[in-house]
């Protein structure tokens, strides 16, 4: 909006702008507000929850998280069976979701190693939705379900609300309308142009799902009334538009014979690969687009999600654990209840040392838990270190410190921001090079003091999306010859890529119509590897 | 602010059972051989099951971009025990670094297992189905339970007019009659005593009066006793009718099988199809089925499941052997009268020469009246003497039927004949 259009004036009546959304108000809470009256005796304790007993948990951290100034979507708590959690695995965790054979096996192999007692199945799952919707399940205690509502509904819930990734990227309240146009449009192709047909389309954008995400722009906010309005108009449209990249009359015939040759189409990269072919590849039908914007925009809706797992267990950990300490110090909960919540979060925040059989790379439960819980020892209790290293946290008060971290950060740079030498030395970390060039691992750093600030830096790294996932952008399409795309991977530290890079590249194919290659840059801009896909065959 | 806590723990059961049929459509190549694998290993009466089936990993995989190994990566650790800045440590075997990454979705050290899931016994048998070729109609009655039968049980108070039951409906409105009046009748009676006590005429005013207000009081019982229906809807009792499944009796099913030289694997696994077959349509009938299994070359046997499908002998063939001994077996132990008998054979149509006549006639004359039905399968495709001596049986006898299979899906025609009226009927 131009600021310059309307007046400030203007200003209570105006709908809330991008800069609005990505920027809340400020936190004001300073201290955590009074307690109210003791009550006279703890809630009772059977282990067998009732939906009374229920409501009453709620209420009394309902009240907790009010006085420490937890913002939350309304909360909606539906009790669910262990078969209907196994649904929800299913389906990303999503109350509906369209029909794919992969949702198909995740269920298969979650309820087979559910039924063998391998696998413990989450006690939550919680939606980001508006209104929130918390799932219960039905075999939980009293205990653990009030657990669960500490948990869910007010720890993850505040996070939804709050942190900035979700603020600029997703949308609370369309999230399930949009799942269900999708589900119904999915299940309508289905019927009209046949199952394969519409499975091998969702395969192919499933393959490419981490590149069909916006990294720097807002997407949309739209409601499905006019989601289907839009549908419609956007196909008309785009299918007219497709056509004009490949229009065949020369506009400048004196000039277009040199700058063909250099001049690339797109012009700059393109990140978001699906993006990309949903506006441009030129063979496929409006329906075939539609559904790569199905797939994107689910992409889209998970990735604060995948960059925010540190945090937001974390965060939801950390209240939990004092919404419930804090309740349980008042008089509200029982021994009995306490000594189970605990129990279970001690099982949640293991972190098995590197070694250990049950070892598979930091448990973020556990690393978040820390990390928030640690944040506030600086604030209340600072070391001369913590003074030398968060001169800007040391004896601050700790509500609004604990609220801005997890407001303005992703996990990468939460760590960067706020891993201490202490937890450094807690968790004994250390980071190991693994260089192909050389004979063995080196130990690059330890918890010591010259290792502090390269293993923060490593650690934050890892939680890098842009890092962890290859770098591959659309580069170039041979306008001029045989349509052809080229797809460019530019290695980082000279990884390169692993082997089902060519399956993905069959993917691609399908989606872009013709051929397909791939090249591999590494450091130095040298093309070390090249994929060749030739065009599919057509049906 | 909680909205409200909703119980969803009865709605919307499997919801995933779309995205089921989407997996096992997609695996079905796999699928199916593997349910091909199952009926081979499991034995006849066992084919009513689950299964587990097994998928390599990476034909399920779902690619995506990813790093692979090489290049240079920094990996932090939890639990360091004796490292110091510099150390240098061996590169463990079998890639993988020291660990994995957090952010590589798999561990690509680790070794390949298999998918496994378990198919249910519907799903199997539904493969089995389609591996049979079986008509729809048949697929049905085989998945249903056998034949219901009506049958009364006692009344309810709704129905169809045709059911009514007079007798039941009206002893109800007597009783109603009597219950709804018993107060007004009564009162009425004390009433007409008071009156009578009173006498017809004289007395003075207030006896006269008195008479008065007894007499309306008796005429507003009269009416209100008037009023009460004779019959109500709520009287109507009507016959009820449940569906219990036909009292079912016992069969004893015959397989005879040739195990001579000439049967080699693959066509006693055709034959083995024919008997589950077979023992699947008896079942929907029976309650209690014997198997007898007859194996035969030059002389017949009586064995076990796994001797008759998995022992190999070898030898010429005289199938009258098994016949003879199928008849000795039966007046020994299953009387006709309270066995239905069925048989089967299969063979593939090797016979000594002489022989094939005496099979005929043992047939016609001892077996085929004691039998309710005698299935011939030739899983080899040369029609040889023992072929045309049943085809001139198949013309005289209804209960008998014979055919060439060389594949499965050829298997089923068998049967057609014999369900093709309403089934069998015990």
């Amino acid at each position: 909006m131009n600021p310059m259009e309307r007046p400030a004036e203007a200003g209570p009546a105006r709908p809330p702008t991008t800069f609005d959304r990505a920027r809340p108000a400020r936190f004001t809470l300073e201290e955590p507000l009074p307690a109210g009256p003791r009550p006279d005796a703890p809630l009772p304790d059977p282990s067998d929850w009732t939906f009374e007993l229920v409501e009453q948990y709620h209420e009394v951290i309902r009240a907790a998280a009010k006085r420490f100034g937890l913002e939350t979507y309304p909360n909606q708590l539906e009790v669910i069976t262990a078969e209907q959690m196994m649904d929800a695995y299913a389906s990303v965790g999503m109350p509906v979701n369209y029909r794919h054979w992969s949702f198909g096996k995740e269920f298969i192999a979650n309820e087979r190693s559910y039924r063998r007692g391998q696998m413990g199945l989450a006690y939550e799952i919680v939606i980001n939705s508006d209104p929130c919707i918390s799932y219960l399940m039905e075999e939980n205690t009293t205990a653990m379900q009030a657990l669960v509502i500490a948990h869910a509904a007010y720890g993850h819930n505040s996070f939804f609300k709050g942190n900035y990734l979700f603020r600029l990227w997703t949308d609370a309240s369309s999230i399930i309308d949009y799942l269900l146009y999708a589900r119904n449009y999915i299940a309508e192709c289905e019927e009209r142009y046949g199952m394969q047909t519409v499975e091998d389309l969702l395969d192919s954008c499933h393959a490419l799902q981490n590149y069909g995400v916006d990294r720097y722009r807002r997407p949309g906010k739209i409601s499905l009334a006019e989601e289907r309005a839009r549908s419609a108009e956007r196909q008309a449209y785009a299918q007219m538009q497709v056509n004009d990249i490949w229009r065949t009359l020369p506009r400048r015939p004196e000039k277009s014979e040199e700058s063909a040759v250099e001049k690339r189409f797109p012009g700059e990269p393109q990140e978001n690969i699906l993006y990309f072919f949903e506006k441009n590849a030129p063979l496929l039908e409006p329906w075939q687009r539609e559904i790569v914007r199905i797939v994107r925009k689910v992409a889209q809706y998970f990735y604060p999600q995948r960059q925010t797992q540190v945090m937001n267990e974390g965060w939801a950990t950390f209240w939990h654990h004092h919404l419930l300490n804090t309740l349980y110090d008042e008089g509200h909960l029982s021994d009995g209840v306490m000594i189970e919540v605990l129990k279970s979060h001690t099982n949640v925040i293991y972190q098995p040392p590197v070694g250990h059989r049950a070892y598979s790379g930091i448990n973020p439960y556990a690393l978040g838990f820390a990390m928030y819980t640690d944040i506030k020892r600086i604030c209340e209790k600072p070391t001369d270190e913590d003074r030398e290293w968060f001169p800007e946290l040391a004896g601050t008060p700790w509500l609004p410190a604990l609220h801005e971290a997890m407001r303005n950060f992703k996990d990468e740079s939460f760590i960067g921001q706020y891993l201490s030498p202490k937890l450094i030395r807690d968790f004994r970390l250390f980071s190991i090079l693994d260089d192909e060039a050389e004979e063995h691992l080196l130990v690059s750093s330890i918890h010591d003091t010259s290792g502090y600030r390269h293993v923060r830096e490593a650690l934050s790294r890892q939680y890098d999306l842009s890092t962890r996932e290859p770098d591959i952008q659309v580069w170039n399409v041979n306008l001029r010859g045989d349509r052809s795309l080229t797809l460019r991977h530019t290695q980082h530290r000279n990884r390169p890529l692993n082997e089902t890079a060519e399956e993905v590249l069959k993917h691609v194919a399908r989606l872009w119509g013709f051929g397909v290659n791939l090249e591999s840059v590494d450091g130095a801009g040298e093309v070390t590897m090249r994929w060749q896909v030739p065009a599919p065959a057509q049906p | 602010m909680l909205q409200q806590i909703i119980d969803r723990r009865l709605a919307g059961k499997n919801k995933s059972i779309g995205n089921r049929e989407r997996f096992l459509r997609r695996y079905q190549q796999q699928v199916r051989e593997a349910v091909r694998r199952a009926v081979d290993a499991r034995g006849i009466r066992d084919i009513e099951k689950g299964e587990d089936i097994r998928i390599p990993k990476r034909d399920i995989g779902e690619p995506v971009f990813g790093h692979g190994q090489g290049g240079s990566r920094e990996v932090v650790h939890p639990g360091n025990q004796e490292y110091v800045r510099g150390d240098k440590i061996e590169r463990p075997k079998g890639g993988g670094g020291g660990g994995r990454g957090s952010g590589q979705a798999s561990d690509s050290g680790e070794g390949e297992d298999d998918f496994v899931f378990h198919l249910t016994k519907e799903e199997f048998m539904q493969m089995f189905f389609d591996d049979l070729a079986l008509p729809r109609m048949t697929r049905t009655q085989l998945a249903e339970t056998p034949e219901m039968k009506s049958q009364r049980a006692g009344y309810s108070n709704t129905g169809t007019p045709a059911n009514l039951s007079v007798l039941r409906s009206m002893r109800g409105a007597i009783g109603r009659r009597i219950a709804i009046g018993a107060n007004a009748r009564a009162e009425l009676q004390s009433l007409r005593d008071q009156l009578a006590a009173l006498g017809t005429t004289g007395g003075d005013e207030a006896v006269e009066a008195e008479r008065k207000r007894l007499q309306l009081r008796i005429e507003g019982l009269r009416a209100r006793l008037d009023a009460i229906p004779y019959l109500d809807p709520i009287d109507l009792r009507f016959r009820n009718r449940v569906k219990v499944p036909v009292p079912t009796a016992k069969a004893v099913m015959f397989c005879l099988m040739d195990v001579s030289g000439s049967m080699d694997e693959a066509r006693k696994e055709l034959a083995k199809r024919f008997f589950i077959l077979l023992y699947l349509f008896l079942t929907r009938h029976y309650e209690k089925i014997d198997l007898v299994f007859i194996r035969h070359h030059t002389q017949a046997q009586e064995v076990d499941e796994e001797n008759f499908f998995h022992a190999r002998e070898t030898g010429g063939t005289v199938v009258s052997s098994a016949l003879v001994l199928m008849d000795e077996i039966i007046r020994a132990r299953y009387p006709i009268g309270d066995w239905n008998i069925y048989g089967a054979q299969a063979s593939d149509g090797d016979n000594w020469h002489h022989d094939s006549g005496r099979c005929r006639e043992i047939l016609t004359e001892t077996l085929l009246p004691k039998c309710r039905y005698f299935a011939y399968v030739q899983v080899a495709e040369e029609e040889q003497n023992l072929w045309e001596e049943y085809a001139r049986l198949q013309e005289s006898e209804p209960h008998f039927a014979m055919r060439k299979v060389s594949d499965a899906s050829e298997i089923y025609p068998v049967f057609r004949d014999l369900f093709k009226p309403k089934g069998v009927n015990a």
